[in-house]
């Protein structure tokens, strides 16, 4: 008996979906927006948590020390900086290295070969890169380096410290993220409400054309979960078919950004990011595809089951 | 089997369509509700399924108060009551044979059930020929015939038909009689409501007389209306 009823609600649910192909259609579209806003967030947030992260990782702080620097001095320095609990890495660089990269770096320069060849010394100091693990914290490690601060040193080993120079840029991308992250999301939200909205009204535009028919299953005596049942199954059928729509346009899509967002915001690929995390979003989509046209629906039948 | 007390109805808009209307049906009678237009005959048929309220006043189905009841006690009501409405109210998007079973579904059949009576009750009412058309294909007559194979298919107590022969020929209209007689004669009470006085002569039946809401006549001699 339960079993028949829930056979007979689905069926006539299908069927539903298929006579009314036209609003069917409509309200599909409509999903498909809302979903692709849903969808948009997740990608939007990934970028901003990528962009903060690529950021903070290429700051960093720079210590040069001069060259009369003793080496175990710089190792002891670079041990202490590592104690510190907002420093993620320190990457220490010999004088040797530091040649070797200036050469390097310089290998098509005859001239500034040959004056180092002539100078018969290595004119550069060994230096230190320090990453923080969150880019406020620069500004405390900068001033543990001040000569007062380091340990033991009677004179000043630093010859200098390379993040003042960028500091207030950095300063200010990091606000300019964060703030980019709140709008963003808060923007996105306020679309996705809107779109929900739009979504549900459609739904509500289609069960309205049904009200005379909702009337007559009344009238014959049909119950309320017998009648809203169809209703709410087609709901989710076109949340369903709307999230695989959605998804499949996901795929051109990312693609076509995905050089952009490679080489514009640092280092992510949101083709990859799709692929890499298709099983995730696919659930995201299809359930909120599910759960948006089920629920417009069954809120639409409500009004309209009073007889 | 069916009593009306004292029931009066006033819509928002202030038009009393009932008037203190008081009388009761016999179980297996056959009986005509007829008056002008806009004498109350819908109003009245409509608190028997409780698709209208009454202003005051109460409506007895087998002892139950028809307007007391609540949820499912509703729809349990309903289903023991097949209604052809003056509108016919068939479903557009279900076919002549999706619509007659529906009443079945709604009232838990089994496909077996459904698969046997559908096709008995369109046969009932002459219309086995159009089972696969929509009603928009049909003309007026042949969905009156759908709406009366909807109302009689889960074999209810009661049937009432709201003008069943509203707008059709003599022919047609002495078919739709017989059907009814037909259905009455299976124990079933059936209640018509019409305009039609040549019916309510040919039926020779009893008859209630609504006037502006009032009940002014209740005969069992039809022929002495005129
Ligand atoms: N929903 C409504 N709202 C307001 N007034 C209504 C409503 N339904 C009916 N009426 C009024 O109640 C009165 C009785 O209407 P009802 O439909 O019962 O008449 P009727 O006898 O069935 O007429 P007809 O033979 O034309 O079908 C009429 O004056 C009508 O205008
Ligand atoms: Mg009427």
């Amino acid at each position: 008996m339960l079993f028949t009823k829930l056979k007979r609600v689905i069926r006539s649910g299908f069927l539903n979906f298929w006579r009314n192909a036209f609003l069917s259609t409509t309200s599909i579209l409509v999903m498909v927006i809302t979903l692709s806003f849903i969808g948009s967030i997740i990608f939007l947030s990934a970028i901003l948590a990528a962009s903060l992260d690529g950021v903070s990782r290429q700051v960093d702080l720079s210590v040069t020390f001069i060259p009369e620097a003793p080496s175990s001095e710089v190792l002891a320095l670079k041990e202490d900086l590592e104690a510190r609990p907002d420093v993620s890495s320190v990457k220490y660089t010999s004088r040797e290295e530091a040649l070797e990269g200036f050469r390097d770096r310089h290998a098509s320069d005859r001239i500034i070969l040959q004056t180092i060849d002539e100078l018969g010394r290595n004119p550069l100091g060994a230096n230190l890169t320090i990453q923080a693990y969150d880019p406020e914290s620069y500004q405390d490690i900068a001033a543990f380096l001040e000569p007062e601060h380091a340990l033991g040193a009677d004179e000043n080993i630093i010859y200098r410290i390379n993040f003042r120079d960028n500091e207030l840029a950095i300063e200010r991308l990091t606000s300019l993220i964060g703030a980019v992250e709140r709008f963003g999301l808060a923007l996105t939200v306020a679309l996705a409400f809107v779109s929900v909205l739009i979504t549900f009204n459609t739904v509500r535009l289609i069960i309205y054309t049904a009200r005379d028919e909702i009337a007559v299953m009344r009238l014959v005596g049909a119950s309320t979960r017998y009648i809203r049942g169809p209703f709410v199954i087609s709901g989710i059928l076109y949340g369903l078919i709307a999230a695989l729509i959605t998804l499949a346009l996901f795929y051109p899509m990312t693609f076509w950004l995905g050089e952009v967002t490679e080489h514009f915001f640092i280092g992510i690929n949101v083709f990859t990011y799709y692929l890499e995390n298709f099983v995730q979003i696919f659930l995201i989509t299809v359930l909120s595809g599910i759960f948006i046209g089920g629920i417009s629906s069954y809120m639409a039948v409500k009004r309209y089951l009073k007889i | 089997m069916i009593y009306f007390e004292e029931v009066s109805k006033m819509y928002p808009d202030e038009s009393l369509a009932l008037d203190g209307v008081t009388f009761s049906v016999e179980p297996n009678e056959f009986i005509s509700v007829v008056g002008h237009s806009g004498a109350g005959k819908t109003t009245l048929l409509k608190m028997i399924v409780a698709e209208e309220h009454p202003t005051s006043g109460s409506v007895l189905v087998s002892s139950e108060e028809v307007h007391k009841l609540r949820g499912e006690a509703i729809n349990r009501l309903r289903r023991r009551v097949g209604v052809v409405f003056q509108d016919f109210r068939l479903l557009p998007h279900k076919t002549v044979y999706e619509n007659v079973a529906f009443a079945m579904e709604v009232a838990g059949r089994t496909e077996k059930e459904i698969c046997s009576d559908v096709p008995h009750a369109l046969d009932l009412v002459g219309i086995t020929r159009k089972t696969w058309s929509f009603p928009c294909e049909l003309s007026g007559g042949e969905q009156q015939r759908v709406a009366i194979a909807r109302a009689i298919v889960n074999q209810p107590e009661i049937v009432i038909a709201d003008e069943p022969t509203g707008n059709l020929d003599p022919e047609n209209t002495y078919e739709i009689v017989q059907i009814l007689k037909r259905i009455n004669s299976l124990d079933t009470t059936v209640i018509i409501a019409t305009h039609n006085t040549g019916i309510v002569e040919a039926l020779k039946n009893r008859v209630v007389v609504l006037d502006s809401g009032k009940v002014v006549r209740d005969t069992s001699n039809p022929s002495l209306l005129v």
